[in-house]
C-alpha cells in the first residue's frame, strides 16, 4: 500500500492506495497514524478513494487508529469510501462508528 | 464453467496470503467468474489463510498451511487447512456487540461467513483446523469477457 500525506489548514490527510491487508498495508496504516500523533497532529483525515481491498486486519486498524486519536482527543474521519470498502463497514456496523464524508471538501468543513 | 481443481501447500508467512489468493483468483476468473465474486471469495479465502497462519499455526514457519480448491457447475468450494492445536468456533466473539464494536480483532471469520454461502469447520487430517467453504459464482457478462 502507497501512502501520500499532506495537510490543508492544520487537517492533515493520508491518502491510501492500494490494499489495507495483513502484514503489510495495515502495519503502514499504523505506523503513518502513530507518526501523525507523535508530530502533535489531533486532525486526521483518511482518504480512502483508491483502496482496493481491506481485510479484517485492515478494520481493525482503522478502528485502532480512531479509538487512539478518540482518546488523545483527536478527531479521525474517513472520505471517500469506495463501495465495496463502504461494503466492509456496513457488514459489521462500523459506519456507524466513523464520520464518513463523500468529499475531501465536506470532510474539511467539518473539522 | 468446466471444472478446475487447485491444491496448494504454503508455509505459515502472512506474504503467502497473497499468493494463495491471486492463484484462486486467476482460477476463477479463467473459469469466468464475474469480478464480484472473485473479490468476496478472495478476500473470504484471505481471511481463512491468514487465520490458518496467525491463529491456527501461530506464525510457526515450520507447520504449513494446506489450501484445495475446487471450481465446478457455478460453485467454487475452498478447504483450507492448519496444523494448530484446534479450535472451536463457537467461541469466537459476537464483532456486532455493542461492547466488541471497538475491538481491533474478531472480525475475520464473521467476514467469511457474510462473503460465502456456507462455511464450516471441522478438525483437519493434520490435528489442525480445517475450514471448507463455498460460494455460487456468477459468471462474467458475454461483453466483458470478449474486451
Amino acid at each position: 500500500m502507497k501512502i501520500e500525506k499532506r495537510a490543508v489548514g492544520g487537517i492533515n490527510i493520508l491518502e491510501l492506495e492500494g490494499k489495507i491487508t495483513i502484514g503489510k498495508g495495515d502495519v503502514a496504516l499504523r505506523e503513518a497514524v502513530q507518526q501523525l500523533l507523535a508530530e502533535g497532529a489531533d486532525k486526521i483525515l483518511i482518504h480512502l478513494e483508491k483502496v482496493t481491498t481491506i481485510d479484517s486486519s485492515g478494520v481493525g486498524e482503522l478502528v485502532s487508529a480512531f479509538t487512539t486519536v478518540t482518546n488523545r482527543g483527536g478527531k479521525l474521519k474517513l472520505v471517500n469510501l469506495p463501495p465495496k470498502v463502504n461494503d466492509i463497514l456496513q457488514i459489521t456496523q462500523l459506519i456507524t462508528v466513523f464520520e464518513v464524508y463523500d468529499t475531501e471538501e465536506e470532510a474539511l468543513a467539518s473539522f | 464453467m468446466s471444472e478446475r481443481q487447485l491444491h496448494l501447500t504454503v508455509g505459515s508467512r502472512f506474504e503467502n496470503v497473497e499468493l494463495v489468493q491471486s492463484a484462486i483468483d486467476e482460477a476463477m476468473a479463467e473459469r469466468g467468474a464475474d469480478q464480484d465474486s472473485r473479490h468476496w471469495v478472495g478476500l473470504a479465502v484471505r481471511e481463512a489463510v491468514a487465520n490458518a497462519i496467525k491463529h491456527g499455526n501461530r506464525l510457526d514457519p515450520s507447520k504449513r498451511v494446506d489450501v484445495e480448491v475446487r471450481i465446478d457447475g457455478g460453485f467454487v468450494e475452498i478447504r483450507v487447512s492448519d496444523e494448530g492445536e484446534g479450535f472451536d468456533p463457537a467461541e469466537v466473539r459476537d464483532p456486532l456487540a455493542p461492547e466488541n464494536l471497538f475491538r481491533t480483532n474478531g472480525r475475520g471469520i464473521f467476514y467469511m461467513r457474510r462473503f460465502m454461502d456456507e462455511v464450516s469447520y471441522a478438525a483437519a487430517a493434520s490435528g489442525g483446523t480445517s475450514v471448507l467453504m463455498r460460494k455460487r459464482i456468477a459468471a462474467e457478462p458475454a461483453s466483458s469477457q470478449e474486451q
